[in-house]
């Protein structure tokens, strides 16, 4: 049985398709109407499966978008989806951190991939990875190289604001005093696992825990929330991007047999 | 007795010269990077327009975020106290000065004699503050100083889902895009930013009367706007509301010297 999963977010889209084992997979930047994205990443990640829209008998759609995706038989919470995938790489997974574009969330689940308790914050900028984008561009870096020039501070400064508005004036301030951009990644890097160690110790996340969502490729905010939530993070083997749309897919695989679990 | 009173914010500085109950001279300007250089700056064109030199000043007293690094200031009030003494200099009735600042929100009770009572301030977040109106004015390409003017033609403000800077911005991009009119865009930016000032000075409760302050006053619609969201009438200031802390300071130097 082939199923499928679409995770239309607010900056990528995303699509899994499944047998059991994942047979395809598509990451996109998304395109200005969410119907749009949904078809061209799927039309991807089929290709990449050597698949036709006509072979999936069942797609579960996830996201910001997920209630203008044409294909879908089912839309289904990000939260959810998260959980699932998450626990579909690692069954010992707990708790998930998804930091998407513009939004942050922190899942805690039981062994069976219940949603025990969540906490979402999409309010303020600070936190998600709207921050980190917005950062990078002033320091004319790509958001990869915010995650690894952070490893080369010498002196990691500090930053005393919490708003992305005020915090971009203080760094203004530290390039303008040519202090070292390692120095000031390293200061970004922190003041973002700072945000989201409250939103995990506001579930009082347990281990396992892992990343989910773009800025889990961060090596420089993961190894910082690592220490201020003094656990380790585990690394899932696949791209932490995709891990809603696989869970879309997973709980797909469950409808298409009907109900039970794999 | 001459005396002065120098405000130097992030912003923008300001500089009174008073002899009695005479306002010699008033001036705002823009701040340079560092505070000591727009405290000279501000102050010498202060000087100039009242014809006297910084010797003729027998006292001078500094407030603001700079006020530490003013040179010439012989002591220094916090910018709620001389928000509140300057306010109530111009109006005796004011028990209540709003103040909205490019870098923070502030709201101040006093008494019948200029003393703060209470106060409450937003310097956390960009939202609540001037600073909100300068990222939308950049991201609409529209003069600051127009925008009240502009949104003055509305009559159906575009209600504006998102409060972080941020978000906002990128939602003002696509209100732009689906071709929505700018007056109503404005007019929607001025609900919400005057509905989180409101909630600020909520909470030490209003009393009347009420003014405003800071260079945020100048908007009209930002002023309209405030008295819907508060449900109370803002009485007008005659001098320009921007000048009210360095005012305040002056008023503050002033009675330094007769104790």
């Amino acid at each position: 049985m082939i199923v499928a999963g679409c995770d239309v977010g607010s900056l990528t889209a995303k699509a899994v398709i499944m047998n059991g084992s994942i047979l395809g997979h598509a990451v996109i930047k998304a395109k200005s109407k969410p119907e749009e994205s949904a078809a061209e990443v799927m039309d991807l990640a089929l290709k990449n499966a050597g698949l036709k829209m006509e072979d999936i008998s069942f797609c579960v759609g996830t996201g910001y978008g997920r209630n203008k995706i044409p294909f879908v038989n089912l839309a289904v919470s990000e939260i959810a989806c998260h959980g699932k995938g998450a626990q579909w790489i690692m069954p010992s997974v707990r708790t998930v951190i998804d930091i998407g574009g513009q939004d942050c969330k922190a899942m805690r689940m039981d062994k069976d991939g219940n949603v025990l308790k969540f906490t979402t914050n999409d309010k303020c900028a600070a936190g998600t990875g709207r921050f980190l984008e917005v950062m990078a561009k002033l320091l004319g870096v790509s958001l990869d190289e915010l995650g690894t020039i952070s490893e080369n501070a010498k002196d990691p400064l500090s930053l005393s604001s919490t708003c992305t508005v005020w915090v971009q004036a203080e760094v203004v301030h530290h390039l303008n005093s040519q202090k070292p951009v390692a120095d000031i990644a390293a200061a970004i890097n922190r003041a973002m696992a700072i945000r989201v160690a409250i939103l995990a110790n506001q579930i009082r996340a347990e281990k396992d825990i892992c990343m989910s969502g773009g800025v889990a490729k961060n090596k420089g905010v993961v190894s910082q929330l690592e220490k201020d939530l003094g656990m380790k993070i585990k690394k899932l083997r696949y791209d932490p991007q995709i891990v809603g749309a696989l869970g879309a897919a997973v709980i797909a695989g469950e409808k298409a047999k009907g109900g039970n679990k794999p | 007795m001459i005396v002065a009173g120098c405000d130097v914010g992030s912003l923008t500085a300001k500089a009174v010269i008073m002899r009695g109950d005479e306002i010699l001279a008033a001036r705002v300007m823009r701040a340079k990077s560092h505070p000591e250089e727009s405290a000279n700056e501000i102050m010498g064109q202060a000087l100039e327009r009242a014809g006297l030199v910084m010797e003729e000043i027998s006292y001078c007293v500094g407030t603001g975020y700079g006020r530490a690094s003013i040179p010439f200031a012989r002591s220094v009030e916090s910018e709620i106290a001389c928000h509140g003494k300057g306010a109530q200099w111009q109006m005796p009735s004011v028990r209540m000065v709003i103040d909205i600042g490019g870098q923070d929100a502030k709201a101040i009770r006093l008494d019948d004699q200029a003393n703060v009572i209470r106060y409450v301030y937003n310097d956390k977040c960009a939202s609540g503050t001037g600073r909100f109106l300068e990222v939308m004015a950049d991201a609409l390409n529209i003069d600051l100083n127009n925008m009240g003017e502009v949104s003055l033609s509305s009559q159906n403000p575009i209600s504006i889902s998102n409060q972080c800077v941020i978000f906002a911005e990128t939602e003002i991009v696509s209100l732009v895009n689906e071709g929505r009119d700018i007056a109503d865009i404005i007019n929607g930016l001025h609900h919400a930013l005057a509905h989180r000032v409101a909630a600020l000075a909520k909470g030490i409760e209003l009393q009347d009367d009420i003014v405003m302050t800071g260079g945020v006053a100048k908007n009209k619609g930002m002023f309209a706007a405030l008295e819907k969201a508060l449900g109370k009438k803002i009485k007008d200031l005659d001098r320009d509301p921007q000048i009210n802390g360095a005012l305040g300071a002056a008023i503050f130097a002033a009675e330094r010297l007769r104790h």
